[in-house]
C-alpha cells in the first residue's frame, strides 16, 4: 500500500454553508453532498452553471435557490460553453478572482453535451467542469446513459436487456485533450474532494472533476448507504480516485485494501438480477481496468 | 469615413462600431466573411473583444447567452442550417431576456443543398421571441447592426438583422462608417441592471411553476410592444445624429396608389425601379417595404394599406401547406378593418433558393395584380418552370 501524505493531516473544511437547507434533493443524494462540500471550498466568489440535470431541480423552483452564489441555468448540452462564455464576459468586463463552475450530470457530460465538452477542453477555457455522475438519466426517471455501467438495470435497459455496453472512460477521454487538470473523487472522501477542488481553483485553464455520486432511487439502494456505496466503489476499484495533470501525468489519490466487487454490487438493487458468472465478469473487467490505470501510473512515475 | 464594403463586412463593422465585447461564432457559407472580418478586426486590436471560436452554431448562441448574462455586449452571425441548429437557444436567449445581437444571412434550407438566398431560415424562427429586421443595402446592414443594440438593450430582447445571401453578403457598396465618438454617444456602454454578480447573487432560469410561467411570457409581449416604440426612436435618433434613417416600414411612391407591392430584403431595390417605370406608364402602383417582422408593425401596415384596391405581397419564402409568411402576417392584421377598407391581398411566391427576382418578374406581378379575379388570391408562384 502506498503512503498517502495528504491524509496524515486533517483537511480543513470551511465553516461557511453556501448551500442551504430547503433544496429538493432526494434523501441520500450524493450530488447534494458533493455540492455542499464543493461550495464550502469554492466560496462566494463563484458562479455556478446548471444544465438540465437533477441539480436544475434540486436548487429549488423560482424564486428560490439553495445556493447563495449566482446560478445560471442553461440548455442541456451547453454547460461547458456557457461557463466558458461567462468567463469571457467576466474577463472582458474586468471582473477577476471568480470561480466559474459548470455542474452537470452524466447525461449532460458523457452524452448530449459531449461535443461541447470536448470543444471547451480543446479551447482550454478557464473553468472548473464538474460531472456528478450517478450513472444514468436520474432526473427523467433512471434511463441508461453512456455512463451506466455494464450489467446495470435502468428503465430503458429492463429485465434481461440489462446494459450490455461498458461505461465510457471519461478521464481517459479528457486526458487525451491534454487539459491541465482532471480528477476523480467521491462523497465518501470529503478530504479528497475538497483537496481536488482547491487544486482545480489554483490552476488556469480547463479543469474537470468527475464525482461518483450515489443515487438511492436510481441505484435501488438504501438512503443510509450512499456513503457506504461511495466508499465501496473506491475500495472495489470500480471507481478509483486519481488525478491526471496535463493529460499525461497520472497520480493515484489513495489505494485502500481491495474489496471484492460483489460487496459493491450487493448494496444496489440495479445489479440484483446478475448471475454469479456475470458478477465475476464485472470483477474481471474491473481488475483489467485497474491494471491499465496502474500502467499509466508507472509510465508517469518513469517520466518523473 | 467611407469604405467600400460587402454586406458581410458591413455587419462586422457594425459590430465593431457598437463595441461588441464577446463574439461567439461559427463559420457557414455565406456568413463566413462576417466572422473572418471580425477575427481580423479583433486580431488587429481595432476592437477590444473576446472572440470565442466555437465548434457549432448551437454553441455560438450558447456563448452569446453566457457572456451576455455575465454582463458583456455580444455579437454573432449565422445562416440557414446554422440558424436552425441554434433554434433551441434562440428561445433561450429571448426568454432569458438577453439583448444578444445576431446577423443572419438569408440562405435557403437543405436538402438539396443551396447556399443562395431565401427567407425560410429566419422566418422559421419568427416565434422565438427575437426582433427581426430585414435589410436592403449594405449601409442599412451596418446602420441596423448599431441600431439593433440600442433597441435590444432598451427592451431586453435579442435582435436579429437579416441580409440576403450574395445579393448583399458578397456585393460591394460604398458604405459610410459612423465615427466612433458619435457612435459611442448614440450607443453608450452596456450596463445591465441585473447580471451574474457575485456581490448580489441571483438564480436565473430555475423551474417556474404553472402559476407563474404565463406572467413571464406576458412581460415579453409587453417588451415587444415597447420595442415598437424603441425601434422608431432608435431610428429617429440615428437619423438625427448620422443623417440616415429607414423606418420599420417604408412607403415608396404610395401617394394615391390603388395597387401596392409589398417587399422585404433586396427584392425591394429592384421593385423600386419597376414602380418608377410603371408610374411613368400611368399605372397606379406603389411600394411598401417591410423592414421589421417582429414586433409586427400592425398599426402602420393597417394605416398604409387600408382603402387600397389590391395588395401583392412578394414572398421569398414559403410556409408549405399555407403560403408566404409575410402575406399571412399582413392578412392577419388587415382582417380587423371594415370590409370596404380591406383590399384583397395576393400572395406571390418568388425567388426561392436564390432564383433571381428580375424587374420583368416584378412587372408581371404588378400587371397580374390589376386583373386577377378576387377568388384567386391565395397563392401565385412566379417564374415556375414546367
Amino acid at each position: 500500500m502506498r503512503a498517502l501524505p495528504h491524509l496524515k493531516q486533517f483537511t480543513e473544511v470551511a465553516e461557511q454553508e453556501i448551500m442551504h437547507s430547503g433544496h429538493v434533493a432526494c434523501p441520500g443524494c450524493g450530488a447534494a453532498i458533493a455540492m455542499r462540500l464543493a461550495l464550502k471550498t469554492l466560496g462566494r466568489r463563484t458562479i455556478i452553471v446548471f444544465p438540465a440535470c437533477c441539480w436544475a431541480v434540486i436548487d429549488g423552483p423560482f424564486p428560490y435557490s439553495a445556493c447563495s452564489v449566482p446560478v445560471f441555468q442553461v440548455a442541456f448540452e451547453t454547460a461547458s460553453i456557457s461557463a466558458g462564455a461567462i468567463r469571457a464576459g467576466l474577463d472582458i468586463t474586468g471582473k477577476k478572482d471568480i470561480n466559474v463552475v459548470a455542474w452537470a450530470g452524466d447525461g449532460g457530460t458523457f452524452d448530449i453535451g459531449f461535443g461541447q465538452l470536448s470543444a471547451c477542453a480543446e479551447r482550454n477555457d478557464n473553468i472548473i467542469y464538474v460531472c456528478y455522475d450517478n450513472e444514468a438519466y436520474m432526473n427523467t426517471g433512471i434511463q441508461r446513459s453512456s455512463a451506466t455501467p455494464w450489467g446495470s438495470w435502468t428503465t430503458t435497459t429492463p429485465g434481461t436487456d440489462f446494459k450490455k455496453e461498458r461505461k465510457k472512460n471519461l478521464l481517459e477521454i479528457m486526458a487525451a485533450h491534454r487539459i491541465p487538470y482532471a480528477a476523480t473523487t467521491t462523497v465518501a472522501y470529503p478530504d479528497d474532494l475538497i483537496r481536488k477542488f482547491r487544486k482545480a481553483m489554483s490552476i488556469d485553464g480547463f479543469k474537470l472533476i468527475h464525482i461518483f455520486s450515489p443515487c438511492p432511487p436510481g441505484h435501488k439502494a438504501l438512503e443510509k448507504d450512499s456513503i457506504l456505496e461511495s466508499r465501496y466503489a473506491v475500495e472495489s476499484r470500480v471507481f478509483p480516485l486519481y488525478e491526471v495533470e496535463h493529460g499525461t501525468h497520472y497520480k493515484l489519490s489513495m489505494d485502500p485494501p481491495q474489496r471484492p466487487v460483489r460487496d459493491y454490487l450487493a448494496l444496489q438493487g440495479r445489479f440484483k438480477h446478475l448471475t454469479d458468472e456475470q458478477r465475476d465478469f464485472i470483477q474481471k473487467s474491473t481488475d483489467e481496468e485497474w491494471a491499465r490505470l496502474m500502467h499509466f501510473m508507472k509510465v508517469s512515475e518513469a517520466v518523473e | 469615413m467611407q469604405k467600400v464594403l460587402t454586406g458581410n463586412q458591413s455587419a462586422a463593422w457594425g459590430a465593431m462600431c457598437a463595441k461588441a465585447q464577446v463574439v461567439s461564432a461559427y463559420p457557414i457559407t455565406p456568413q463566413t466573411t462576417i466572422i473572418e472580418e471580425l477575427a481580423d478586426i479583433v486580431a488587429k486590436g481595432l476592437l477590444d473583444a473576446k472572440f470565442i471560436k466555437v465548434e457549432s452554431e448551437h454553441s455560438a448562441m450558447a456563448g452569446c447567452i453566457g457572456a451576455q448574462a455575465a454582463g458583456a455586449r455580444t455579437f454573432t452571425a449565422t445562416s440557414s442550417q446554422g440558424l436552425a441548429l441554434m433554434h433551441e437557444l434562440l428561445h433561450w436567449a429571448a426568454l432569458a431576456r438577453l439583448p444578444v445581437v445576431m446577423a443572419n444571412v438569408n440562405r435557403a434550407m437543405a436538402p438539396g443543398w443551396s447556399i443562395w438566398t431565401d427567407q425560410n431560415d429566419s422566418l422559421a424562427q419568427r416565434d422565438t421571441g427575437w426582433l427581426q429586421f430585414y435589410c436592403e443595402s449594405n449601409q442599412e446592414v451596418l446602420d441596423t447592426t448599431i441600431q439593433a443594440y440600442k433597441i435590444a438593450e432598451a427592451v431586453n430582447l435579442p435582435v436579429m438583422l437579416i441580409l440576403d445571401a450574395f445579393f448583399l453578403s458578397h456585393t460591394y457598396e460604398a458604405v459610410d462608417i459612423p465615427g466612433q465618438e458619435a457612435t459611442s454617444k448614440y450607443l453608450p456602454p452596456y450596463k445591465p441592471s441585473i447580471y451574474l454578480n457575485v456581490d448580489d447573487p441571483h438564480a436565473f432560469g430555475g423551474i417556474v411553476p404553472q402559476d407563474i410561467y404565463m406572467e413571464f411570457r406576458y412581460k415579453m409581449q409587453l417588451a415587444m410592444d415597447e420595442a415598437l416604440i424603441a425601434a422608431d426612436k432608435a431610428d429617429d435618433d440615428f437619423k438625427a445624429m448620422f443623417g440616415r434613417g429607414y423606418g420599420v416600414v417604408e412607403e415608396y411612391r404610395l401617394d394615391g396608389a390603388d395597387y401596392v407591392l409589398v417587399t422585404s430584403g433586396t427584392v425591394t431595390s429592384t421593385t423600386r425601379t419597376v414602380i418608377d417605370d410603371l408610374q411613368e406608364k400611368g399605372h397606379s402602383v406603389g411600394l411598401l417595404k417591410m423592414k421589421m417582422l417582429r414586433p409586427f408593425p400592425a398599426e402602420k401596415v393597417r394605416k398604409i394599406l387600408s382603402g387600397r384596391k389590391r395588395v401583392a405581397v412578394l414572398d421569398r419564402n414559403i410556409s408549405v401547406g399555407m403560403g408566404g409568411v409575410w402575406s399571412q402576417e399582413i392578412r392577419s392584421v388587415m382582417y380587423h378593418l371594415p370590409e370596404d377598407q380591406r383590399p384583397p391581398i395576393y400572395d406571390y411566391i418568388v425567388g426561392l433558393g436564390g432564383r433571381d427576382v428580375t424587374p420583368e418578374f416584378i412587372e408581371e406581378i404588378a400587371l397580374d395584380l390589376e386583373k386577377r379575379p378576387v377568388k384567386d388570391c391565395d397563392q401565385v408562384w412566379i417564374g415556375l418552370k414546367e
